[in-house]
């Protein structure tokens, strides 16, 4: 007892400590890598062979190069962050050792999808990581949750804004959409196998730019669309905003920094396809863009911190779609947006677990207010991460929303209107990212009685340090020092190529004041709003009706759920009880009926019922010999 | 001989649990177990002793039977019969260990689950079209007073249901095998009832048809295929929940297997006139009964339909008539079979504990019994086709093999993988997270010893299969090829 009791303290510091063996591993093999000339940056490790069957091999297979070796990176250095940072906050959970077992489990699966060869290979990654979100989404399996109303307040009188909310839901939500999404990428590997006839990265990329475009453009659609399940892009976003029911850092891990972005990296790396197919680079950037402002708009009605930074999160990831749908132009820029946010949007999510761990598990934003003093370091490394989500000049996001945006204006065409849509966001994400830290941070103290918001333990606010920190400079160092004094693109040229000349400093300089004077009026608007004496909850009841379509998700979720669940649900309740009894099942019984009554009223016999139906059956059968027989 | 003795030993185990005095139930388990013990150390033998990479039939033995009708006894196994050889094996002693507490006239029941061993195996090594007969229906004769005599409240139904319909095609598949024999002695003088004499005979596509849809009616309503399927959720969830395991884990593989060795190779110009008509009911069976399973309140209804739906799967790879269809189809075969074994193990041991498998009964399980619910966990994500896990190479191969012979069909399936996932998670939510509400759930005994020995080698295989399915694969692939070239139509 008293060992199982020391084991279980020890648990999350072994999975901390293996987490972070591996970031020091894939850091060494980063700088091996960095030691070989571009065309020596691409290294296979041959595994065994999983399985095979005519002409299809399957084998385990891992790729290191500049494109893995970077996700490699991020993956397990967040991840250590994260696993240290769950020391602290599962501390009084009962079942930490499973929680640590299951989130080692996912940073194994998420290195198999990042660092596979082959598309069966990355499948086992890419479900693989869908199994542990479901399984740590649920992980409070028994607990009952308190999510956040925010159509709370809206009537004078209404009692709670709150209302429960169990955990198993959300996990199924949240497997059976990305399920949906698998199906995609499962489709799109038949699709690849029966037109190359192989799985393998090499094969496959290498015969990619002889094909016809209508398959190129069907294969790159259906990996899309797995995208949109596993990156929460529309139509597939809804499970992720649902999926916060899990604990905090499984949010800021899995629904945040790397398993969400798996989307990106998969066109990142299957890039050839959409080259070919054009089609889908143009689909991808408007399903980016179209995510990128719903979400944002949605954003603006929550009410509950981490739904705030769900959608958030959401919106964001269509900026990393805009950035690798716009072709070798925008590449390195996604790949650039993924890796700052990483570091953010890991910080805002710490962040507000620590909000969280300080008020006894509160997440209504209208519960806190003036934290700031409470909650120091909480507060100023949040404050640095949102100075890094709204772009304010030199942050990480500053230099790679800014690289997004450039990218998308240069390309033109479609370019122009998702430059436009991620101007407007950037505006809004300002907005309703300053009214998640004035309202949290800032202002009169709303605090419920007898509550004290006290700050995290030290094991909490270490990695809220570094990520804030990291929030910061990413951006700067990236862009200057990586690689032999090149920028982050020209690391990646081996595996995305090289793109045209840039645009003109001045022009690029002109482009970045505009989206940063969009966003600064955003932040400004929500300054007015929330940070005077405004009484935002009378507004809100004065114009309930828009706020109620933003606090109700633009309703998509309702519309889903009558789909799905009210359509679907009659339909198969319809099959089973209509058709399967009384249709199928009422013919077979009508149909032995009969033979066994005409059998006992034919013949007279006192036979058994299986005795007249074998010779009903009989009788046919001979007929049927007969046929035969006598058939000229 | 090997072979013979793996066939016959179940029989023999069964005559001597007769032997134990009525009265005495102790013996008569532990003869039973040691009996089908035994079956599995001599499939363990023969499966070591089976040349990998090699085609054709191994291991067998013929003698003359009824010479004067051409009638013998040869058997014998290939790629394709030895893994559900094995798959019969391993799971009657583990039914055999799920009855152990079984207190209603043990040793009938025990004696039955022996034959209706016998019954099985005899269908997946029999090479002569009577011997195949022969065995087919007597499988019949078990499952039915299994179900009948020792199922639940509406057992006599289900049995009855079961009987008349699967006797119905087997009898019309009689008069497909008496043709097919009067066809070939016409033409050469010869009478034999020879699998590969008949198989290499040459026969007129229009009388393949008739012969094809003869076959198709036994094996069909065996499989079933949808609309024929009504015999089975009922027949499923009246059986005693030992006995589902063999009907589910093995017997819903005879009808999959009977196309597989006799419906394609013999005709195989029929098999491709046929093939739309096929994949279509495949596809529909698959989503239909996907569909109404999500809507079932009983778990073990529930897991009925989704053994339909995922037969569906099999006979799309089937009739994709590639290597990668076919030998998926094998493959998916084993991996249903311990996957639902296990899926109907649970209910059972639930139903021991509860006396109720309506899904609503339960809520909260993984508190009361968190060791069950890991098991269970595993179970369903195998069904599920996880990744890594035993479904998913099959589900992945017969779907691939479906996609390369007809991309509509493929697509509409996997549709199907969706709602697999739809009914088995919903379940799984329902009946083990949550909050535990109902008083009767809380002080449930988790997982006994006798459980675990019965669930640990279903979990192991499942994940150990799931990433290492080699060893069943590369037996399976030569035989597999084989069915292939022997389905060429040789006309187009």
């Amino acid at each position: 007892m008293l060992l199982g009791q020391r084991l279980r303290r020890l648990a999350g510091w072994l999975a901390t400590l293996a987490v972070a063996a591996a970031f020091v591993v894939a850091l060494a093999a980063f700088l091996e890598l960095l030691s070989h000339d571009a065309e020596g940056r691409s290294q296979i490790l041959r595994g065994y062979e999983w399985f095979s069957s005519g002409d299809l091999r399957v084998a385990f297979d891992l790729r290191w190069d500049p494109l893995s070796a970077l996700m490699a990176l991020v993956v397990t250095g967040i991840s250590g962050l994260i696993h240290l940072y769950s020391i602290g906050y599962m501390e009084h959970d009962e079942r930490r050792q499973t929680f640590f077992a299951w989130l080692n489990l996912f940073v194994a699966s998420m290195l198999v999808l990042v660092l596979a060869q082959n598309f069966l290979v990355m499948f086992l990654g890419w479900e693989g990581v869908g199994l542990c979100s479901y399984l740590l989404v649920g992980f409070w399996f028994n607990r009952r949750l308190l999510l956040v109303n925010p159509l709370g307040r809206l009537v004078e009188g209404e009692p709670d804004d709150t209302h429960e909310v169990w955990a198993p839901p959300a996990a199924k939500k949240a497997f059976l959409a990305n399920r949906i999404g698998d199906i995609g990428f499962l489709l799109a590997m038949f699709l690849i196998f029966a037109t190359v006839g192989s799985l393998d990265f090499d094969d496959v990329f290498g015969q990619a730019t002889g094909l016809a475009s209508g398959t190129a453009t069907a294969i790159a659609l259906l990996l899309f669309v797995a995208c949109t399940g596993k990156s929460a892009q529309i139509p597939l976003y809804v499970w992720l905003p649902d999926a916060m029911a899990g604990p905090t850092p499984v949010s800021a891990l899995i629904h945040a920094a790397t398993m969400v972005t798996a989307g990106v990296f998969l066109v990142a790396r299957t890039h050839a396809f959409f080259e070919v197919s054009g089609t889908a680079q143009t689909v991808v950037v408007v399903v980016g863009a179209a995510t990128a402002l719903l979400a944002a708009l949605i954003a603006i009605g929550q009410d509950d911190i981490k739904k705030i930074l769900a959608y958030s999160t959401v919106s964001q990831l269509g900026y990393m779609f805009i950035g690798v749908g716009l072709g070798p132009i925008g590449y390195a820029a996604g790949m650039f947006h993924l890796v700052t946010h990483a570091f953010f949007k890991a910080q805002l999510f710490l962040g507000a677990g620590s909000v969280m761990h300080g008020n006894d598990d509160d997440t209504d934003v209208k519960h806190f207010g003036g934290l700031r003093t409470a909650m120091p370091v909480t507060f100023w490394t949040t404050m640095l991460a949102w100075a890094a989500i709204i772009g304010v000049p030199l942050t990480a996001g500053f230099y790679s929303k800014d690289q997004v945006l450039a990218a998308a204006f240069e390309h033109g065409g479609i370019g122009r209107l998702a430059w436009v849509v991620g101007v407007l966001t950037a505006g809004l994400t300002a907005f309703y990212m300053s009214r998640y830290v004035f309202l949290t941070f800032f202002g009169e103290r709303r605090w419920p009685e007898g509550r004290h918001p006290h700050e995290s333990p030290p094991v909490m606010t270490a990695p809220l340090v570094v990520l804030g920190l990291g929030a910061v400079v990413a951006g700067f160092v990236l862009t200057t020092f990586t690689g032999e004094g090149g920028r982050f693109q020209q690391f990646l040229e081996p595996v995305l190529g090289a793109p045209e000349e840039h645009e003109s400093l001045a022009a690029a300089f002109g482009l970045s004041a505009v989206a940063t004077g969009v966003a600064a009026a955003g932040a400004v608007a929500a300054y007015l709003l929330y940070a005077r004496q405004v009484d935002w909850l009378a507004l809100r009841r004065r114009y309930a009706s828009p706020w109620r379509a933003l606090a109700d998700r633009l309703y998509v979720d309702q519309a889903y759920e009558l789909f799905t669940v009210t359509l679907g649900g009659a339909l198969a309740a319809f099959l089973a009880r209509t058709v399967d009894q009384r249709g199928i099942d009422g013919a077979v019984n009508g149909v032995a009926e009969l033979v066994g009554s005409g059998a006992r009223s034919g013949r007279r016999l006192q036979s058994g019922l299986v005795r007249s139906y074998a010779l009903g059956v009989l009788g046919g059968a001979v007929l049927i010999v007969a046929f035969l027989v006598f058939r000229p | 001989m090997l072979l013979t003795a793996t066939l016959f030993a179940p029989l023999v185990g069964a005559l001597l649990v007769a032997f134990v005095p009525a009265d005495r139930a102790q013996p008569a388990r532990w003869v039973a177990l040691a009996a089908s013990l035994a079956t599995l150390g001599l499939g363990v033998v023969l499966a070591a002793r089976f040349e990998t990479g090699e085609a054709g039939f191994q291991l067998g033995m013929a003698a003359d039977w009824v010479p004067a009708f051409g009638v013998s006894y040869r058997v014998g196994v290939d790629g394709v019969s030895l893994p559900l050889v094995l798959l019969t094996t391993v799971l009657t002693p583990l039914a055999i260990a799920g009855s152990w507490r079984m207190t209603d006239r043990p040793r009938s029941y025990l004696g039955l689950l022996l034959v209706l061993e016998t019954a099985m195996l005899g269908v997946f090594v029999s090479l002569d079209l009577f011997l195949f007969y022969v065995f087919w229906e007597a499988v019949l004769v078990p499952a039915y007073f299994l179900i009948g005599s020792f199922g639940g409240q509406r057992r006599v139904y289900a049995a009855v249901k079961f009987f008349v319909y699967t006797l119905l095609g087997g009898l019309l598949m009689l008069v497909g095998i008496i043709a097919l024999f009067w066809l070939h002695q016409k033409a050469t003088g010869v009478p034999t009832f020879d699998y590969d004499t008949l198989r290499d005979f040459d026969k007129a596509p229009a009388t393949q048809r008739w012969l094809f849809a003869a076959f198709f009616a036994a094996f069909a309503i065996k499989t079933p295929l949808w609309p024929l399927h009504t015999w089975l959720p009922d027949a499923y969830t009246e059986a005693p929940t030992t006995t589902t395991v063999l009907l589910a884990g093995v017997m819903s593989k005879l009808g999959v297997y009977g196309f597989l060795r006799f419906a394609l190779p013999l005709f195989p110009d029929a098999a491709h006139w046929f093939q739309p008509a096929l994949l279509t009911l495949a596809v529909v069976g698959i989503l239909y009964c996907a569909l109404v399973a999500t809507v079932q309140r009983d778990f073990k209804t529930l897991v009925a339909y989704s053994s339909v739906s995922h037969l569906g799967f099999i006979v799309l790879g089937i009739f994709a008539f590639n290597v990668q269809g076919l030998q998926g189809g094998v493959f998916y075969m084993v991996a249903h079979g311990l996957v639902i074994g296990g899926l109907f193990f649970v209910i059972g041991m639930l139903e021991e504990r509860r006396g109720t498998r309506r899904i609503d009964e339960f809520g909260g399980l993984q508190q009361a019994v968190p060791r069950m619910a890991a098991v269970m966990l595993v179970i369903t994500l195998g069904s599920v086709a996880l990744p890594g896990l035993i479904g998913f190479v099959g589900e992945f191969l017969t779907l691939l093999g479906a996609f390369l012979e007809n991309r509509a069909a493929a697509v509409l399936a996997a549709l199907g993988v969706i709602l697999g996932a739809v009914y088995l998670l919903w379940a799984y939510q329902r009946m083990w997270h949550g909050p535990l509400e109902r008083e009767e759930n809380r002080a449930l005994p988790d997982l006994t010893g006798r459980e675990w020995a019965i669930l640990g080698p279903l979990v192991a295989a499942i994940i150990v299969l799931g990433l290492f399915p080699r060893p069943v694969l590369d037996r399976v692939e030569p035989s597999a090829q084989r069915v292939v070239e022997q389905t060429q139509a040789s006309s187009p």
